[in-house]
């Protein structure tokens, strides 16, 4: 079985046209494999390139030199040469990312936000529903907010919602940014609960968790990104 | 064994293009309208069309769309039963169907969409008649049945548009578009000169409405946040050329051109 994603010789640096064209290295030739069932915890300081380096493995962000190759279905894509097309097929199937923060969407439902992904990937919309009910439920979300659009809720309640909305597909490739960041110690456990789930039907997870408590329920190992500095040793 | 026997490719490696625009330029005199232009679109995907005014989004759209002649340059699309043709080289008679059956237009401005002076019932149902429908029965139904689903209350259904807000217009406009299930629609601004308020709900009617009905749209703005919600690739325009295109969060989130880092720097957050 080959690896879920395996990323080889990924370099990014930010260059800043409008401020003098300055340039911000974050990684360079970085290696990193994830296979089935393995959850894998970013590490390292704020700035040391953990979301730069999720984002590129959502495509999200462009690689400037190297290679992210994912798993999606029979096939092998690699994000950086894909066309766009290929991109939002990966993303619909088979890899879900929970961002920091929710986006949200002007007068979408929460529960429509949960829903959608699944009834964009084709999961009938009863399916697409129920699936998002039992999620928003176990995120303790009260019910009397599913029918409201998530831009007036807390921050917390919207990272629940966020969260809700990255589980309601099964992907096989789950891109977790901080998802216990702005959650009190029962939701974590939900959170950490929704995670153990997922590794044990062979998701392939790569994960930012500052919760020393929850990065040692579901971490895997460890994947020291500021080793990768152009200057380090 | 089972590694090898993996391709690097995804789904069906060729995919039937819907459009295909090559080398398009069209100057106005000395002034450069847009210039050496080409993408191809595919079945479905919404392309978002940026850049600050004057940039040539709109002459882009309208050569696009044949009601504009590129001095250079080619636009295919793929009629049915005959494959990609170059939409200029149709007969008129030929690119009027096509523009008919197969296309919407949403203008800027709902009055160069819209008949003002017919009812909103008769501007969706007129639509229908111009594709064959006869059974007036069926034309009123579907035309209630779109005005529902643009939100406009089926009591206004006999009221001249020149009675409506420009809101209720442009949601008017939409129907009458989408109602003969068009293949491709091209967007101009559409939600430009209404309220901000005005502009969440139509946008979140466009979105559901291109998703449900999977229909491919080139869309026109100088509003990031627009395109953030409906459009799957984007093209950023300056001077009349594309500077930069790609997935849409891409270029919004690592912008490489130095025109696209100061457009999406300008403003706070989309
Ligand atoms: N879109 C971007 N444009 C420019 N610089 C960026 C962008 N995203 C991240 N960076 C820079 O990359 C570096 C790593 O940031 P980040 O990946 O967010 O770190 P972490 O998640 O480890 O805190 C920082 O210096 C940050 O400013
Ligand atoms: N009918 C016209 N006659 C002369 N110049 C035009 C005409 N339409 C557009 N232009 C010019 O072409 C350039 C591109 O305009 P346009 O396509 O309308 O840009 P945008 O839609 O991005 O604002 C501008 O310099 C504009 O002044
Ligand atoms: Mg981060
Ligand atoms: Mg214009």
């Amino acid at each position: 079985m080959p690896p879920m994603i395996s990323v080889s010789a990924l370099s990014k640096e930010f260059v800043l046209h409008t401020q003098g064209g300055a340039r911000i290295p974050v990684f360079h030739q970085l290696d990193l494999e994830v296979t089935a069932g393995e959850c894998v915890c970013l590490h390292g300081p704020s700035g040391a390139g953990k979301s730069t380096l999720l984002r590129s493995l959502y495509a999200n962000y462009k690689p400037s030199s190297g290679h992210v190759r994912v798993v999606h279905g029979k096939d092998i894509v690699e994000l950086g040469s894909a066309e766009p097309w290929q991109v939002i097929e990966v993303r619909r199937r088979t890899v879900g990312y929970v961002s920091q923060f929710l986006r949200v969407i002007p007068r979408v439902p929460a529960l429509e936000v949960v829903a959608e992904p699944a009834r964009l990937a084709g999961v009938p919309d009863a399916e697409a529903e129920k699936r998002a009910r039992t999620l928003l439920g176990r995120l303790n979300i009260p019910e009397r907010l599913w029918d409201l659009a998530p831009a007036t809720f807390s921050g917390g309640e919207q990272q629940r919602v966020n969260v809700a909305r990255g589980f309601a597909l099964d992907y096989p490739i789950l891109l977790l940014d901080e998802p216990t960041a702005s959650l009190d110690a029962a939701n974590r456990q939900v959170v950490v609960a929704l995670i153990k789930e997922a590794k044990a039907r062979g998701a392939a997870i790569v994960g930012i968790f500052h919760d020393a408590e929850v990065r040692e329920a579901v971490a895997d190992r460890l994947f020291e990104v500021a080793a990768y500095r152009r200057d380090a040793a | 064994m089972s590694a090898l026997m993996l391709s690097e490719t995804v789904g069906t490696p060729v995919r039937q293009p819907l459009m295909r625009a090559t080398g398009v330029s069209k100057s106005y005199g000395e002034t450069i309208g847009c210039l050496d232009v080409s993408f191809t679109l595919n079945p479905g995907e919404v392309i978002g069309i940026v850049g600050e005014s004057g940039s040539g989004k709109s002459t882009l759209l309208n050569v696009l769309s044949a009601q504009l002649s590129p001095d250079t340059g080619t636009v295919e699309y793929d009629l049915r039963h005959k494959g990609m043709s170059d939409i200029f080289r149709l007969s008129e008679p030929d690119r009027r169907r096509l523009m008919r059956t197969d296309w919407g237009i949403v203008h800027q401005n709902p009055r160069d969409g819209l008949r003002m002076d017919v009812s909103a019932g008769g501007n969706v149902g007129e639509r229908l008649m111009a594709i064959g429908a006869r059974h007036y029965g069926e034309i009123r139904a579907e035309g209630l049945d779109w005005l529902a689903k643009v939100e406009l209350d089926a009591s206004r259904v006999d009221d001249k548009p020149k009675t409506f807000s420009g809101g209720m217009q442009q949601r008017l406009q939409i129907a009458r578009n989408l109602v003969t299930r068009p293949r491709l629609i091209f967007m101009d601004e559409p939600t430009g000169g209404l309220d901000v308020s005005v502009q969440a709900r139509l946008l979140d009617l466009l979105r559901g409405l291109v998703r449900e009905l999977g229909i491919a749209a080139i869309v026109v703005t100088h509003d990031l946040a627009v395109v953030r919600l409906l459009a799957d690739r984007l093209m950023v325009m300056r001077h009349g050329r594309v500077v930069e295109e790609g997935l849409t969060d891409q270029v919004l989130d690592d912008p490489h051109h130095p025109y696209t880092q100061l457009l999406v720097s300008s403003v706070l957050q989309v």
